[in-house]
């Protein structure tokens, strides 16, 4: 069997977002218009909005495991957990050097550092104040090796850093490792703990790029005319991905077959995205899942409700799905969550993964005023839309520095 | 500042680099990390708290004396009665 044709399937999801801790708490309030943005102390720039998760830190990790760790890392270690739980995998049956943790990251490491600097700086910033713990704690992979440590997992674990792209990103390269045998389960995704470092938020402000809005539920607004800009959120979602032939030995339940993918880059600037680029990744993803674009029964956007972001994009997806997709229905999650960064598309792809099931498509909410320049067929807005069917979902994220990742997951039908 | 009193503070500290472990019963004379889970880490946790709340250093020649309570209050009390507490 050639590398292409060993089907890989998603047989477990767990997730914590700003508006649930769980794929069905999540999914619900995706249906039930529920957004989860609320205000937020930022250092250094007072209370702003963000997208905060109230996860339950202690159901799988101890007070000291919380205080050495990172808060990525806590966001990992229940995601995993979740979703070898939803799994119904036998762990302990399965040989822990073949199982492989791949998690996208936006960034990691800038909270810590933040945080360290503060803590100094109480000193004369006298850097024999500095923690022990900041290394450990700020190295690229920590997110993947506090999985590692948690669930003793001995088979690779790292962080794949592709800016807003990544959580796409990790179940790609999942993806990638299982076809080619070098594990057998993989836990996948992505995490960010991004609100905790004022940077982040900063940088957007000083981008023109940070949303606002006297009503925090309100503003995170992709495709209205009224966006002013993108809400700062933190959360998580890993998913198990295994080969098909050994969830179907298991009597696994399978949640969707990984369709296609396709990961590129734009070479044109630091930030301005290119539709073009992001047109040919849709194209090649589709390409390499053997459909066309009338195939897809809906598109997940990436918008994070930039002023020209947003029409960027709605540019590449008309130049896909434009004409003779009349099944086509799109949406945007980040209406809801705002923009959980590496989080964002393995977040975005589970709220529409219950689709294949109810045949619902979740809306993008928020939208009182249609931007015109975002008005593309298929746009489910504000109410849930009852489809006659879902065969196969295409979910982008695209990140700075120009990079795009476009991931088509199908119905699994055997 | 009496030896109890320095216990008190050590106490302390371990409470909070260990908030799962029942330290109300550690014997002082019995080496701390065979009452309860403590690695290097944690004893290094313990330097930076000393240092931090109390102004106190511990070269890593004389980590050795932060093994037990009982020792730690007989390496520590004199620091502190020497910065007037």
């Amino acid at each position: 069997m050639s590398f292409q044709q060993t089907r890989i399937v998603i047989t477990g999801v767990g997730l914590t977002a700003p508006n649930g801790n769980s794929l069905p708490e999540f999914r619900q309030n995706l249906l039930d218009g529920v957004a989860g943005v609320e205000p937020f102390d930022v250092r250094y720039m007072g209370r702003l909005i963000a997208g905060v998760c109230h996860f339950d830190t202690l159901r799988y990790q101890t007070k000291k495991g919380l205080r050495v760790g990172t808060r990525a890392g806590s966001i990992s270690i229940y995601c995993a957990h979740e979703a070898l739980k939803d799994s119904g995998l036998s762990f302990d049956s399965v040989p822990k050097d073949r199982v492989g943790i791949y998690i996208g990251c936006t960034e990691h490491g800038n909270v810590e550092t933040e945080n360290e600097i503060y803590a100094i700086s109480k000193f004369n910033y006298d850097t024999k104040y500095w923690s022990h713990y900041h290394n450990p704690r700020t190295v690229a992979n920590n997110p993947a090796g506090e999985i590692s440590l948690a669930l003793g997992i001995t088979g690779p674990a790292y962080t794949i850093g592709a800016a807003c792209a990544a959580g796409n990103m990790g179940l790609i390269h999942a993806a990638q490792m299982l076809r080619l045998h070098e594990v057998d389960v993989a836990f996948c995704g992505g995490v960010s703990e991004s609100i905790h470092t004022f940077g982040i938020f900063a940088g957007f402000k000083s981008q023109g790029a940070l949303a606002t809005h006297e009503d925090p539920k309100k503003a995170s607004r992709p495709f209205d005319k009224g966006r002013n800009g993108i809400v700062v959120s933190e959360g998580g979602c890993i998913y198990t991905l295994e080969r098909l032939d050994d969830a179907l030995a298991r009597g696994a339940k399978i949640y969707g077959e990984i369709g296609g993918y396709c990961v590129n880059s734009d070479a044109s600037d630091y930030v301005l995205p290119n539709p073009g680029r992001q047109a040919e990744c849709v194209r090649k993803a589709l390409t390499n899942a053997k459909l066309t674009a009338a195939d897809i029964h809906i598109v997940n956007t990436h918008a994070t409700a930039t002023p020209m972001g947003d029409i960027q994009e709605c540019e590449a997806i008309r130049a896909v799905f434009g004409a003779g997709c009349p099944d086509t229905s799109i949406n945007n999650t980040k209406s809801y969550i705002g923009h959980c960064m590496g989080a964002a598309g393995a977040l975005e792809l589970a709220g529409n993964l219950p689709s294949f099931g109810d045949l619902i498509v979740h809306p993008t909410i928020n939208v009182d005023d249609l931007d015109p320049l975002c008005a593309i067929d298929g746009l489910v807005l504000n109410k849930p839309k009852k489809v006659a069917k879902v065969e196969a979902i295409l979910n982008n994220s695209f990140g700075m520095l120009g990079i795009n990742s476009t991931l088509i997951v199908k119905r699994f039908t055997a | 500042m009496t030896k109890d009193a320095c216990k008190k503070i050590v106490l302390d500290i371990i409470a909070d680099i260990a908030p799962d472990e029942d330290i109300s019963n550690l014997k002082p004379d019995v080496r701390l990390r065979d009452q309860m889970q403590l690695d290097s880490m944690d004893f290094l946790d313990i330097v930076m708290e000393l240092r931090k709340q109390h102004g106190i250093e511990v070269p890593e020649a004389d980590y050795i004396h932060l093994a037990s309570l009982d020792s730690c209050a007989d390496y520590l009390t004199p620091k502190f009665e020497a910065l007037g507490k």
